[in-house]
């Protein structure tokens, strides 16, 4: 069993990998997408629409922290990208005159999920590291680093 | 010889006649009766009002701006021009510091400024004409204890005839009247303070509204969604058409949704805001819970609108 898990891990690593080198922005936006769908999750027990589930709370703060650490590498120059029919978002041109500022939020990102990975316990404790982070994190980053085409 | 002399005296009539129409309207003292300040219904309107929002001094990171220091200064381009903000911190020489409280009043209700000159409608007074006496009063006795900051902004680069602030008069005659909100006897208390905080100080529609040629909100799309005022993006729908079918997940935002949104900048798909909203939201999240749940109760019962449609992805 343990075995099949490595496989299948070692496989999924390398395939992320593999779309990393050949298409950072699918890789970056597969990443955002991600955050996003633990982020609806994490909505969800928030505002006690969904039950509270520690695994859960703990599967969000450390997607948030995969994204965070490989998302700096996925914005080499030159890989600017525009909006499509299936998403109205984009990376601002911003990013690449501010890329100090821009992978330091990452590197913040990561420091803040990892600490409420550690810290949360509770509905209570979640909600505060939850929107902490995301008024924060995503949205600091997205005021300034995120196009949105309506 | 008698014909033009009558051609004249009637342009001679007909400018006198706008120079009168373009007056620029004022609140006398008089009309002020006597007022505790209440600092900290000041503090909620500056916040609902967004006063920082503009009046701030501008960082590029929008995250080190310090609420407080109102020397203005930002850029607001429009299509008119570019204005620059002016300094409305307490500086006696600079600021507002020299002004009455009917200066302030006069400014929020009739757009008029302590020079008795127009004020451009880049100042939603538009919206904040609608504020209550007593909260305009406490917003400028609130705005008076924060820190003098001495230095002017430049002056508005605006194209001519734009530049003419005697023509606002003829702007104001067509788009600025309304006065204080008016309660609606059939509807709840937190109805009508959310219709309050939305149509005033919040200023809501003047973003969220397309607006014509002459930059004034179209009355029949109003919250309808529009091009950003300062030309950056699009501004969404905020009646029931845009908030009903949101995204193409087709989410219906609830008022718990809106008030939650407006407290932490996340929206129903589990996203943060980003954008000139996140700015809005900086404001929003001052306020109380039962202020946010008022402005979700109104915006939720909003006629539905069809606005204008945003421009095709490319």
């Amino acid at each position: 069993m343990i075995r099949t898990v490595f496989a299948v891990a070692a496989v999924a690593l390398g395939v992320t990998a593999a779309i990393a080198q050949q298409d950072p922005i699918a890789a970056r936006k597969a990443l955002m997408k991600a955050n996003g769908d633990q982020g609806k999750i994490g909505a969800a027990m928030t505002k006690g629409e969904a039950p509270f589930d520690l695994e859960k709370a703990h599967k969000v703060f450390a997607t948030f922290e995969d994204a965070a650490a490989k998302a700096p590498a996925l914005f080499p120059e030159n890989s600017t990208d525009q909006p499509t029919a299936d998403d109205p978002y984009s990376a601002s041109p911003d990013i690449w005159q501010n890329l100090e500022d821009f992978k330091a939020r990452f590197a913040k990102f990561g420091a803040d999920a990892k600490a409420a990975d550690a810290s949360v316990k509770d509905l209570e404790s979640f909600k505060a590291a939850f929107a902490n982070i995301g008024k924060n994190n995503c949205g600091g980053c997205h005021e300034k680093y995120r196009l949105k085409k309506s | 010889m008698r014909k033009l002399t009558l051609i004249a005296a009637a342009v001679g009539l007909v400018c006198a006649l706008l120079w009168v129409l373009t007056i620029p309207a004022t609140v006398p003292a008089s009309a002020l009766p006597p007022h505790t300040p209440d600092f900290d219904n000041g503090r909620t309107m500056f916040n609902i009002g967004g006063c920082a929002s503009c009046h701030a001094t501008p960082n590029k990171d929008a995250e080190k701006i310090d609420r407080t220091r109102l020397s203005g200064g930002l850029a607001l381009q429009s299509p008119f021009g570019t204005f620059y903000v002016p300094n409305i911190s307490p500086d006696p020489a600079d600021g507002i510091g020299g002004w009455s409280e009917a200066d302030f009043v006069t400014a929020l209700w009739k757009g008029t400024s302590h020079h008795g000159r127009h004020l451009f409608p880049a100042f939603p007074y538009t919206s904040y004409q609608h504020m209550e006496l007593a909260d305009v009063r406490d917003l400028f006795a609130y705005l008076k204890t924060l820190p003098p900051v001495s230095g002017r902004a430049r002056r508005h680069d605006l194209a001519f005839p734009f530049n003419v602030r005697r023509l606002v008069g003829l702007w104001k005659v067509l788009y600025l009247h309304g006065g204080p909100f008016r309660r609606d006897p059939s509807q709840s208390p937190q109805w009508n303070r959310g219709a309050y905080l939305v149509n005033g100080p919040g200023h809501c529609a003047e973003c969220h509204s397309p607006r014509n040629f002459l930059g004034a909100i179209v009355a029949s799309e109003r919250f309808a969604g529009g091009p950003s005022p300062d030309g950056k993006g699009w501004v969404p729908n905020i009646t029931p058409v845009g908030l009903q079918h949101w995204s193409k997940e087709d989410i219906a935002w609830s008022a718990k949704d809106i008030a939650g949104f407006l407290d932490d900048g996340m929206n129903p798909a589990g996203d943060f805001a980003g954008g000139a909203m996140v700015e809005t939201i900086r404001n929003t999240s001052k306020l109380d819970a039962a202020d946010r749940a008022a402005i979700a109760a109104y915006i939720v019962s909003l006629p539905p609108r069809q606005g204008p449609k945003p421009p095709p992805k490319k």
